[in-house]
Order: structure tokens, then C-alpha cells, then sequence
């Protein structure tokens, strides 16, 4: 087995925040019923996490539960645990409609950080990304431009970006562009 | 640029990040349908002064289809409200009458 | 002449000199000053021409409404046509030119229009270059290319950044006059997340330079008071040089930022759009004042009163020695006692109305001022500067009563409230006799998601015009916005006291003198810019223009780049005038955002250069890039087209991939398809829906080519699906409909069989996937290894999960080429690495990479239909000839009875066949094929047409399919395909399946 590489090889920038790409993630797309007892624990076997309230995300050292949709998940974990996460999952939810897939390598994650966040975000996604609107906890699917992407804070002064692998240039080339010097907007976020 | 409330994962947000889907609540007519239901079926759409139920997918977020009441000329939102229904929910109606008294569309009021 | 004063200027620093050049003169001003008042400063006047009859212009505002500042601005990367001088902010360096002219500003040759002006009424275009129609593309429109336009077009790419910014907030305030900054105030002790944006470098709008006071202090002083008191609230930002450009639907607004434009170089962002959501828009825009319409109020010299204002106490400029002024109200009497007591002449203040004016007159008369009641301007008379002005009795017809000496004429016809950010979105407008003005109708405000209104007026731009009405109406529309959004304002506090003096009413003038004829009507300037005068209109008018529209498209009046913020109502007065009807009647033009133009770099935000569009790129892309790959667009993605070698042509590449695959082994990057998981207990029922075919019968570890059609009927996508186990089918799309099948399959997901226990999946870009192609594609994969692959065990159509080379691979036998062939899928953080193994393992069988021409020939070569090519969304798989891909049992699938409308079934439908050429060369591509006869049009008819065409190298021959009436029947037949250059090409209709007709070559 090869070393699995991310799609631009961990490209940093720094601006007036700092933009990275991250290392190659583990994620699985589990569909199903989030309400059913048997999913809820089967994630909660997986991850250690309690499958997060709508709009929201779990967060532990190595794992993350966010909530996609009313009936997805995307669970993230180290990339070498993906394969092995697919198969429990399949075993544990056996019994009811569900689906477990691996999209680690279908994603690009980035991350910024700096207290101008918010700010780098707003300027590329239709998102009221004040204190007041959006908090650590929460995840957002939205676009960037013109991609789609999907963000959370793990912290404050920090945000989490993932999006698909085949837009990953376009979409670091944003970052720098929305991050760069002299661009700080200093609109109270 | 509307603002429209998905109401399967509760998000607010710009008509950017949702795709419209046209008239909504269309019952499909199969191989055992007649050639004028099909037809009507396939081609034949309201196109009101007011009132209208249309079809959204929030592309942009959680991927759903979901269904919207509106005032094609003020652009007014009456309510939004999922899509696996075959006619608007009696508070979405009720919305409507609250706002259009004596509104019809398609056979309901 | 204009000049600076020795004192006075409150807006600049008179220690800081600032260079800049105009027409390549070197000239100073200071920081704080604007071009115009800098040029004026240093005693130019004239500015710019106009554009349809050059003549000379001068600036006759002072802010955003100026029609004739116009100017070339910066240079290369930061040359910028049809800037106002009036609102770019001066800095060390700044380059400016003037427009419209040749040879030279002073001398223009272009000016002879002026001469000609009775030959060029309103509508001159559209009558005189009408005919003879010939003359339009020889004559006129080179004539017209050639002297249209005012500045010239940038040549260099623009050197500065841009960005968008979306902001949400509880009250957007626009305009940062005394009234918005009151406005923000009552919403921002209420707690609301409030914006308040204003265009200009400066707080306090007009108040400051009006001279009167608020709560006992200078304005002046209770500007900065109230705007350190905003800039200590967390919930209020603060905005300058930002102009509330656009107000949109549901709250939605536009804010243009201007960041650099006074800093070039700095770094940063030069502008930034601010995409704003508010809950209340409160408009404090303030208003513009009108011209009067005179003969020769065009002539440079002649201003709006609040201009000349503006220069003496802002930038301590002076307009000219001796400043007649002339207006209908109160207001313009400011401006007389503000030039006087900056020690300058004011010869007379001509007031039309028959009583005169209120305090501010009575004050002018007792600083020796002499005012002329009920009289009027008849003619402004000289060249390219004021020298005088004719007065008559506004009453009469302009018989003149004295001559009175001047080198500037201050004007004043009134104040029109600025509402087209109320407008912009639907607010209606109600016209006030009073105040002769249009102000936004209270009960008529745009609406919002909730039906409710979302956009509030305030202070001058809600028609109140005196100070004291303007901080009552702002204070109220603050509280307004946040109360209606459900919070409580802030206890009022006192509402500031205003000491403004009593004004005496306006009196409407929109001609001067009322009675003029058509001599001095076609020397009074409606539209400076456009060239619209008051005659313009009156012919509109008489020659059956009665809509305000259409009046305004015939003459252009209200449509140069200042968009009639000074000549609509004095355009809509003259109309209605002219109608004999009323001005509301005529009702105005339609109020289009933005306020002023604003940048394409600002629209563009960060979609440029590499930001312009998403570009997709495959795991393997840079390997691609390295080896100077030919790539064509295919959706988003970019694909090798081929990869050239040394000096080969494209078709020389082409030929040698296609050989190399044919022959030895090829290798093709086919991660741009679509893989998408259908999974559930219902997913074999759905997949029978999606499907022409029927899925549910494919065994597990099987691969099936699949159609997939749209409820139309029509031909939507294919691909090869492969059943995973009883419950999980994995689709492949073809490359650009990854994203459109998945949305399809999720829509009748979602909305009409949610009952339905099925989940679907996008794993498209999960994988990288590899065909490997060719008589010794077998070879390489038993080299690496790990995936038994005998003819045997593994089956044309089998697929197989496994660890190939050490990675873990779905590995499917499947073949668009007619040859032994595989396509391996594999993690994307692999794919590279797998691409290179693949490279080296098939070293010794010379493994050739081809690109997307290899493989739309080679899948030509075997006739297999390309989405896209044989279809083009009017194309059913019926007539493809795809009969065997359309189940007859299934009683449902969708675009099933669609395919029974009679239409459909139509025997005259076109289906696909080979064409081969008679003389062996290649068909054009879309060429059709013509039959006897000539249809209702007069055009020949026609038979069929091609849908693919490539040289196959493999035949050494041009091939083709087309669609062909009645095709299948006609083997052998030959047709006729004229080419664009007339000459025919002859084709027989063939087989589609050009090469290896039994399937050995794969079917080993």
C-alpha cells in the first residue's frame, strides 16, 4: 500500500489568517435513520460521540460526528480508520436501512485560523459568520463561490473547511485570495 | 434574491443556495395512462398571478426537496414544508388565508 | 475664473500639497481636495465634453449626481474611463485626462455637432440611418463606432483585487447626513446589529455646510459627537466610502466599498461588494438639487447653488469672481451669503418668485445683496466660460431687462429626495405639489419575505427637507426599524433641537422664463451628458411619446451614466408640460440599482485568474500537466485531449495512442466518471425505474451497460452499472452528468417514491479510476499482482474487489474500445501512485497514455454511442438502434410512456447508422445530409445529419455515424452532405460497427 496523499500535497498560506491544507482525513458517510436507537449507538461505539442535534457537530480528540442532512452523517476519523469503520458499521446496522460509505478520499479539508476567520469565510460564503450567528458546535453546509462545502469551528479563531478533492486547488486559491494582506474587513466578528 | 427557510434541516438562506424545481405537488402518470393526462401530466403548469407552490432543493445544503407557498408578484413566503406530501399542510394553507383571503390555486383554497 | 480662496475649505489640509496631472499639466492641491474642486482650485473649469454635440463642460455638481466631470483616471493597469472628478478623492500622482475630445480639450473638432444641433433633434439616429439599409453596415455604423462613447476602453488587465463580503444585520442605515447618523443612533441603543454606510469620505452630509445648528452646536461639532458615540456602540459598524448601491428582494443590499481608490498600491482590496441581508433598510440618501433650465445653463460656470457651496466651504474654492445666482426657493439664498462672506461678488440673487424668499433673503439683502423678485435667467451668456446673464421676467418670454455681468451662475430649481434605493425594489412614490418633488409613499414601501415592508425613508430622502423635519423623521424611522423587528427602542430621548431659519415655499420652475420660445428652449439643457434639452422633449412629446419610457429611450434623456439623477423631473415636468397633463400622471422612469455605476471588478469579486471557475482536477492531473497534455473542457474538469510528443500535431498523437492501445497496451485517467452507490432493500425496484434495462435481474459481481432517460423520454445518460450485492448497485455516469444523475436519482427519491427504502451516494471523486486497455492489459495486472485476472475466472462484464499491487481496487472487465480491456478503481490518495505503477509494470509493453480523442474514436471505431454526441435531448435510445437496452417486461421505468407518445413512435423518426465516405476522407462534424425537394422555408431538405466523425487510424479512413431517415433500411445507399463551403461529400450508409464486428479482440 502506497502513502495516501491529500490533494495538494498539505499547502499552507499564510495571509491574515492562516490557510492549510490538512493531511489525508478518514470519513464515512452513514445514511440512515438518526433517531433509531441502533444507529445512535453504533456511532456512539464507533466515535465515542452522541449523535449530534441538527446543524450540529461532535467533536473528541480523533473523531467528529457532524450532521449533514436529516438522515446523513459524516463521521471523521484517522484515514487509516475509515476501512475498518465501513465494515463495523455495516455489521452493527445490519439489521436496518442504513448505509455506510467511505468518502475519505473524496474530500479536501482545510483549515484557518487567526481571529480574522469569520471574516475569510463571509467574504466567499452567503453566511451570517458573526459570533452571534455562528458558534463552535454548529456545522454549515453552504458554498464557497462556486463550490460546495460544508464548515465548523472547532475553537474560536478557527474554522474547518471540507470540500470535494477535485476542487481543492479552486477552493485553497480562494483562502488565499479572501486571506490575504490588507483585506482584513473589521466588521466586528 | 430571495431568502427561503429549508424545513428539513431548519437553515435560512439566500436563493444561491437552493435550486428551484417548478410547480410543485404533480401527480405522475405511468405507461397505463391516457395521452391527455400524460400530456397534462408532463406539460401543462400554472403559471399564476399570486399564489404558487413550487418545488426547492437545497442544493447547497442538506440536498433536500422541499416545497414553498408564494406570491409570485410580491414575492411573499407563506410557509415552506417538506416535500413527501401530495398538497400543501392545512398551516400552510391557513398561512395563506391569512394573508389572500379567498386564494385558489389549482382546486385548493 | 475659478481659484482658491485664501481661507476657509473645512475638508482639507492646506499643509499637505498634493501633486497630480491633468491633460499631462502638472498641478497642486491639497489633501482633502476632490479632482474637481483641485481643478477648479487651480482655475480649470472646463472638464470634459459632452457627448453628442462636445460641447465644452464644466463641472456642475459637486458629489455623485455629476453629469459632466468625466474623466479618464489613472494609467495601464489602473486606467479607469468615465471617473467623476467630483467624487475621486486626489492623491500624490493621480493621472487624469479628459474624454470626448479632438484634438484637444480646448480645440475639438467634434464641436461642429454643436453647429449642426437643429439637424441632430431627439430621435436623429433612429430616423436618419434607418435607410437605405446597405448604408447601416457601411457607413453609419462605423461613423457611429466611431464617435460613440466618452472615455476610452482600458487596454491592460486591471491590477487590483476585489472581494465580496456578505453581512447580515438588524438595520442597514444608508447615508451618513445628520439624518442616518440619528437613524443609526435610535437603532443602535436599542441593541440592534446595525450598518450605516455613507459614499463619501466624510460624516454629516450637507448639515455641515448649510451653517446650521444642532442642540446648540455647530453641525459640525454634533456630527463628530454622534459619530464617537456610534463608533463606542459594538453593535454599530461604521462605513465610509461606502455607497449603498442596490436594494434587492427580501432585505437584500448591496454596499460598494471603495478602499484604495484614493490609496493606490496600497495593499488590499482596491473595492469590496458588500452583500448585505438586513431586516430594515432605513434610506437617509438625502436629496439632489435641480437645475433650472435656462438657455445655456450647459456653459461652464453655470452650477447648482449647493456645488458652489460646497467648493467655498468644503475645499475653499471659488467658483468665479462674481456669482449670480439664480433659484425658485430659499435655499440658493445660503449659497449667496456664504460667497459673500468669503469676500466674493454676488451681483444679484434673481428669485422667480414674485415674493421673494423667507429670513435667508431678508439676511442676503442685509449683507448688501441685491435680490430680483419674480425674475428669471433668460440666457447665460458665453463660450467656454460664463461671461453674463440676460435677465427677463420669469412671467414673460425672455424680453430682456438688463445684462448682468458675471463669470458664474449658482442655480437652484428645488430639491428632488433621492429615492431609488426606496425605488430600486418596488416603493412607490407620490408626488408633492408643495414641494414639487417626488418622495417615497409611506403606504407603498417594497415588501419583504413577510410581506411586510422592509425599507424606511428618512430625512431628506423622505421629502423633509428643512433640518429640524429631517432629525424628527430620522429619529422616528430608527425607532421604527427596530420596533417592527420586534425590538424595543431605546427611550426616546430629546430629539435634537434644530436652529435652522424659517424658508419661505418653493415655487416650480421648469422653464426659465416660463413663456421661452423655441430659441432659448433649444439652449436649455435638460440632460448635460446625453446632450437632452428642453426642445428634445417637446418634440417627443409632439411626435407621440407620450410614455415616460419611451420618451426617454427616444431622446436618451435620464440614460448616460449618471442615469438623470439631475434631469428626470425636470424631464418629467416638461414632458407632462408639453402633454398638457399632470407630473404624476407621467410618473417617473424606473429607479435601477446601482445608484452609481460601480466597478466589474467589484462584481467579479474573486472570480478571476485561477479563481474565475472551479477547475476539477482528477488525482492524476498534475502527471498530466507534467507530460504537456493537450486538455479539453469536459464539465468542470479538464481531460487530456491527447499528449503530443516532440513536434506531433494533435492528429499525429491521436493516431499513435490509438495504435499503441490497439496494438500493445493504453492506459486512459477515467476518474472524471460518475460512480454513485444505490443501496437499500427497494434499490433493485429503483434501479428498474432509473433504468431502460432491467437491473434487478443483475447478479452480484456482474456489470451491466445501462440507459438512463429523462420523463421526457429522451436519452438522458449511460454507463455501466455494477451490482455490489443483493442490496447496493454502483452506477457509473459519464463524466459531466455525475452531479445530474445523482440530483435525479435523489428527486424521485425524495419526492415521489419517499417510501421507498433507498439511499444513494456520490462517491464519484472517492476514486481514482484507470482503464487499462489493450491485447496486453491482462499482462501488466498480473505484474502487479494481487487479483486473479485469467480469462477464466474473470469474465468480459465480471468485477472483482481485491488488493491489486498492494492497494485496495475494485477491478471491473468492461471494454469502450473493443479491446481486452480493464478499468481499475482505486482510493484517490492512491491513484497517483497506482498510475505510476501501472506506467512502470507496462514499460515493456509500451504503455502509451491516450486521451479523450483516442477514446471517442476508438469507441466510434466500434460504434458506441457518446452522450452528448449521438444525443442531444431530443434523441430517445430507440432511435440509437438501443432497442436491446429497453426491457419489454417491465411493466414501468421512467420516460417509458413518454417513449409510447405517438410522436415517439413515429416511424419517420432519424436513426443512427455508419457513414463512410466514398473518397475516404472525414465528414464534417453536424453535416447534413440533403434530400430532393425544398421544405415550406425554401430550404433544401434534408435526411439525417452526422453526430460523430473521426479519421480512424485503425482503417486509415474517415468514419461516421449520423441519424438517417429511415437508416437501418438504406444499407449501401449514398448521400449527400454539403459541406459549409458548398462542396459535397458523399457517404454510404454502413454498419455503425466499423471495427471487429464478432468481439474477438475483447473476447480473449
Amino acid at each position: 500500500m502506497s502513502e495516501p496523499v491529500s490533494a495538494l500535497g498539505g499547502l499552507r498560506y499564510e495571509g491574515f489568517v492562516r490557510v492549510e491544507e490538512l493531511p489525508p482525513r478518514g470519513m464515512v458517510t452513514l445514511r440512515g435513520d438518526l433517531g433509531s436507537e441502533g444507529l445512535r449507538r453504533a456511532v456512539r461505539d464507533l466515535t465515542g460521540l452522541d449523535v449530534p442535534d441538527a446543524g450540529g457537530v461532535s467533536q473528541g480528540a480523533e473523531h467528529a460526528v457532524a450532521w449533514m442532512s436529516p438522515d446523513e452523517l459524516l463521521l471523521l476519523m484517522p484515514h487509516a480508520a475509515a476501512p475498518e469503520a465501513v465494515t463495523q458499521l455495516q455489521a452493527a446496522l445490519a439489521g436496518e436501512h442504513a448505509m455506510a460509505v467511505e468518502v475519505s478520499d473524496a474530500r479536501a479539508m482545510f483549515r484557518l485560523t487567526g481571529s480574522g476567520v469569520r471574516e475569510v469565510v463571509a467574504k466567499l460564503a452567503p453566511v451570517d459568520m458573526s459570533r452571534a450567528a455562528f458558534r463552535p458546535g454548529m456545522i454549515r453546509r453552504t458554498r464557497v463561490a462556486q463550490v460546495a462545502a460544508a464548515l465548523w469551528m472547532p475553537e474560536e479563531d478557527c474554522v474547518e473547511l471540507v470540500c470535494f478533492r477535485s476542487v481543492a486547488a479552486y477552493v485553497f486559491g480562494l483562502l488565499k485570495v479572501s486571506a490575504a494582506k490588507g483585506g482584513e474587513v473589521g466588521a466586528g466578528y | 434574491m430571495l431568502i427561503l427557510t429549508c424545513p428539513c434541516c431548519g437553515v435560512t438562506a439566500e436563493e444561491t443556495e437552493f435550486h428551484g424545481g417548478g410547480e410543485a405537488h404533480l401527480t405522475r402518470h405511468g405507461p397505463d395512462s391516457d395521452d391527455d393526462q400524460f400530456h397534462d401530466y408532463l406539460f401543462m403548469r400554472e403559471n399564476p398571478r399570486g399564489v404558487h407552490f413550487e418545488r426547492w432543493r437545497h442544493v447547497y445544503g442538506c440536498g433536500k426537496w422541499f416545497h414553498a407557498a408564494r406570491d409570485t408578484v410580491t414575492l411573499e413566503v407563506f410557509g415552506t414544508y417538506p416535500a413527501q406530501t401530495t398538497e400543501p399542510p392545512q398551516h400552510i394553507r391557513e398561512a395563506i388565508s391569512a394573508r389572500r383571503p379567498g386564494w385558489s390555486w389549482r382546486g385548493l383554497s | 475664473m475659478s481659484t482658491r480662496l485664501a481661507r476657509g475649505g473645512r475638508l482639507i489640509d492646506r499643509a499637505r500639497p498634493v501633486e497630480y496631472r491633468f491633460n499631462g499639466r502638472r498641478l497642486t492641491g491639497f489633501a482633502g481636495d476632490t479632482l474637481a474642486s483641485a481643478l477648479l482650485g487651480s482655475g480649470q473649469m472646463l472638464m470634459g465634453r459632452s457627448f453628442k454635440y462636445h460641447r465644452p463642460r464644466g463641472p456642475v455638481a459637486s458629489g455623485a449626481e455629476e453629469p459632466n466631470a468625466l474623466v479618464n483616471l489613472g494609467e495601464g493597469g489602473r486606467f479607469e474611463p468615465n471617473q467623476r472628478a467630483t467624487t475621486t478623492e486626489l492623491f500624490e500622482g493621480l493621472t487624469a485626462t479628459s474624454q470626448n475630445h479632438w484634438p484637444s480639450l480646448d480645440y475639438d473638432v467634434g464641436a461642429v455637432n454643436t453647429a449642426l444641433s437643429r439637424f441632430l433633434p431627439a430621435g436623429f439616429y433612429y430616423k436618419t440611418f434607418m435607410s437605405p439599409r446597405p448604408f447601416w453596415k457601411h457607413l453609419y455604423e462605423p461613423f457611429i463606432r466611431k464617435s460613440a462613447g466618452l472615455g476610452k476602453a482600458p487596454t491592460q488587465p486591471d491590477a487590483d483585487r476585489y472581494e465580496h463580503f456578505h453581512h447580515f444585520c438588524d438595520v442597514l442605515v444608508v447615508g451618513g447626513g445628520v439624518a442616518g447618523l440619528l437613524a443609526a443612533r435610535e437603532a443602535g441603543r436599542a441593541g440592534a446589529r446595525v450598518l450605516l454606510m455613507e459614499q463619501t469620505a466624510h460624516w454629516g452630509g450637507r448639515a455641515p455646510v448649510d451653517g446650521d445648528r444642532i442642540d446648540g452646536q455647530a453641525a459640525e461639532d454634533w456630527v463628530r459627537h454622534i459619530v464617537t458615540e456610534l463608533e463606542a456602540m459594538e453593535n454599530v459598524q461604521l462605513r465610509l466610502r461606502c455607497m449603498g448601491a442596490g436594494v434587492y428582494d427580501h432585505g437584500y443590499a448591496l454596499g460598494y466599498e471603495r478602499l484604495t481608490d484614493h490609496l493606490p498600491g496600497a495593499d488590499g482590496p482596491r473595492h469590496r461588494l458588500w452583500r448585505i441581508r438586513a431586516g430594515r433598510i432605513v434610506t437617509a440618501t438625502g436629496a439632489i438639487e435641480r437645475p433650472l433650465s435656462f438657455a445655456g445653463n450647459d456653459i461652464p460656470g453655470v452650477m447648482l447653488a449647493s456645488a458652489a457651496r460646497d467648493y467655498a466651504v468644503n475645499w475653499g474654492v471659488s467658483v468665479g469672481d462674481r456669482v449670480l445666482v439664480v433659484t425658485n426657493n430659499d435655499d440658493a439664498y445660503r449659497t449667496a451669503l456664504v460667497l459673500k462672506e468669503a469676500g466674493l461678488d454676488v451681483p444679484a440673487v434673481v428669485d422667480a418668485r414674485p415674493e421673494g424668499g423667507g429670513e435667508l433673503a431678508r439676511r442676503a439683502e442685509a449683507a448688501g445683496i441685491r435680490v430680483l423678485k419674480g425674475k428669471a435667467v433668460a440666457k447665460a451668456k458665453g463660450g467656454k466660460h460664463v461671461t453674463g446673464a440676460v435677465i427677463s421676467s420669469q412671467a414673460g418670454e425672455g424680453a430682456m431687462l438688463e445684462e448682468i455681468a458675471c463669470d458664474a451662475i449658482a442655480m437652484s430649481g428645488g430639491w428632488s429626495p433621492v429615492v431609488h434605493l426606496w425605488s430600486h425594489c418596488g416603493g412607490k412614490l407620490s408626488w408633492d405639489e408643495a414641494g414639487a418633488m417626488f418622495r417615497p409613499d409611506p403606504d407603498l414601501p417594497p415588501t419583504g419575505a413577510d410581506g411586510a415592508g422592509f425599507v424606511i425613508a428618512a430625512g431628506a430622502a423622505n421629502g423633509h427637507l428643512m433640518l429640524g423635519e429631517t432629525l424628527r423623521d430620522a429619529a422616528e424611522a430608527g425607532a421604527r426599524a427596530v420596533s417592527e423587528l420586534g425590538a424595543t427602542p431605546a427611550s426616546p430621548g430629546a430629539l435634537p433641537a434644530a436652529e435652522a431659519p424659517e424658508e419661505a415655499p418653493l415655487f416650480p420652475v421648469w422653464m426659465m422664463p416660463q413663456g421661452a420660445g423655441h430659441e432659448l428652449r433649444s439652449k436649455a439643457w435638460l440632460d448635460y451628458q446625453n446632450d437632452v434639452k428642453v426642445s428634445d422633449v417637446r418634440l417627443a412629446a409632439q411626435e407621440g411619446y407620450e410614455s415616460v419610457e419611451h420618451a426617454k429611450r427616444y431622446t436618451t434623456l435620464g440614460m448616460a451614466t449618471d442615469q438623470g439623477k439631475l434631469s428626470n423631473i425636470n424631464g418629467l415636468a416638461t414632458l407632462a408640460q408639453r402633454l398638457g397633463t399632470e407630473i404624476p400622471k407621467v410618473g417617473t422612469t424606473t429607479f435601477r440599482p446601482p445608484y452609481t455605476p460601480i466597478s466589474f471588478g467589484a462584481i467579479a469579486g474573486e472570480a478571476r485568474g485561477e479563481t474565475f471557475q472551479p477547475i476539477r482536477r482528477t488525482p492524476i492531473q498534475d502527471w498530466h500537466e507534467a507530460r504537456g497534455a493537450h486538455f479539453e473542457p469536459v464539465g468542470q474538469w479538464r481531460r487530456p485531449y491527447c499528449y503530443p510528443q516532440g513536434g506531433e500535431t494533435h492528429g499525429q498523437a491521436v493516431a499513435r495512442e490509438i495504435d499503441a492501445t490497439r496494438g500493445s497496451l493504453g492506459l486512459l485517467d477515467a476518474s472524471t466518471l460518475g460512480k454513485i452507490l444505490v443501496s437499500g432493500p427497494d434499490a433493485p425496484r429503483f434501479m428498474d425505474m432509473l433504468y431502460t434495462n432491467m437491473m434487478s435481474t443483475l447478479k452480484p459481481g456482474k456489470c451491466r451497460y445501462g440507459l438512463m432517460c429523462s420523463e421526457n423520454g429522451f436519452l438522458m445518460d449511460d454507463g455501466v452499472v455494477a451490482r455490489i450485492d443483493e442490496q447496493t448497485f454502483l452506477c457509473h455516469t459519464t463524466s459531466g452528468g455525475a452531479d445530474s444523475v445523482h440530483a435525479h436519482m435523489e428527486e424521485w427519491l425524495q419526492t415521489e417514491w419517499w417510501d421507498w427504502k433507498v439511499h444513494t451516494a456520490n462517491v464519484t471523486e472517492q476514486y481514482a479510476q484507470i482503464a487499462v486497455v489493450g491485447p496486453n492489459s491482462r499482462k501488466v495486472l498480473e505484474k502487479l499482482g494481487g487479483i486473479d485476472v485469467s480469462a477464466e475466472s474473470f469474465r468480459f462484464m465480471d468485477w472483482k474487489e481485491g488488493v491489486l499491487g498492494g492497494v485496495r481496487t475494485r477491478l471491473f472487465r468492461i471494454s469502450f474500445s473493443g479491446e481486452l480491456s480493464y478499468e481499475l478503481a482505486v482510493p484517490a490518495s492512491e491513484g497517483r501512485a497506482v498510475w505510476d505503477a501501472l506506467l512502470g509494470a507496462g514499460e515493456e509493453f509500451g504503455a502509451t497514455p491516450y486521451g479523450t480523442e483516442a477514446l471517442h474514436v476508438m469507441r466510434a471505431e466500434k460504434g458506441f454511442i457518446m452522450i452528448g454526441d449521438e444525443t442531444d435531448g431530443t434523441v430517445i435510445p430507440q432511435d440509437l438502434g438501443l432497442d436491446w437496452a429497453i426491457s419489454k417486461k417491465k411493466t414501468d421505468y421512467i420516460g417509458k410512456r413518454a417513449q409510447m407518445r405517438s410522436h415517439m413512435a413515429d416511424p419517420e423518426r432519424w436513426k443512427l447508422v455508419g457513414l463512410e465516405t466514398v473518397d475516404g476522407s472525414v465528414l464534417p462534424d453536424g453535416a447534413y445530409a440533403v434530400a430532393e425537394g425544398r421544405n415550406a422555408n425554401g430550404q433544401r431538405k434534408v435526411q439525417g445529419r452526422v453526430t460523430s466523425t473521426y479519421h480512424s487510424p485503425t482503417l486509415g479512413r474517415g468514419i461516421a455515424m449520423g441519424l438517417v431517415l429511415h437508416g437501418p433500411d438504406r444499407m449501401g445507399e449514398v448521400l449527400d452532405f454539403p459541406k459549409v463551403d458548398g462542396e459535397v461529400v458523399q457517404a454510404k450508409i454502413v454498419d455503425q460497427i466499423f471495427f471487429d464486428k464478432d468481439g474477438e479482440k475483447q473476447n480473449v
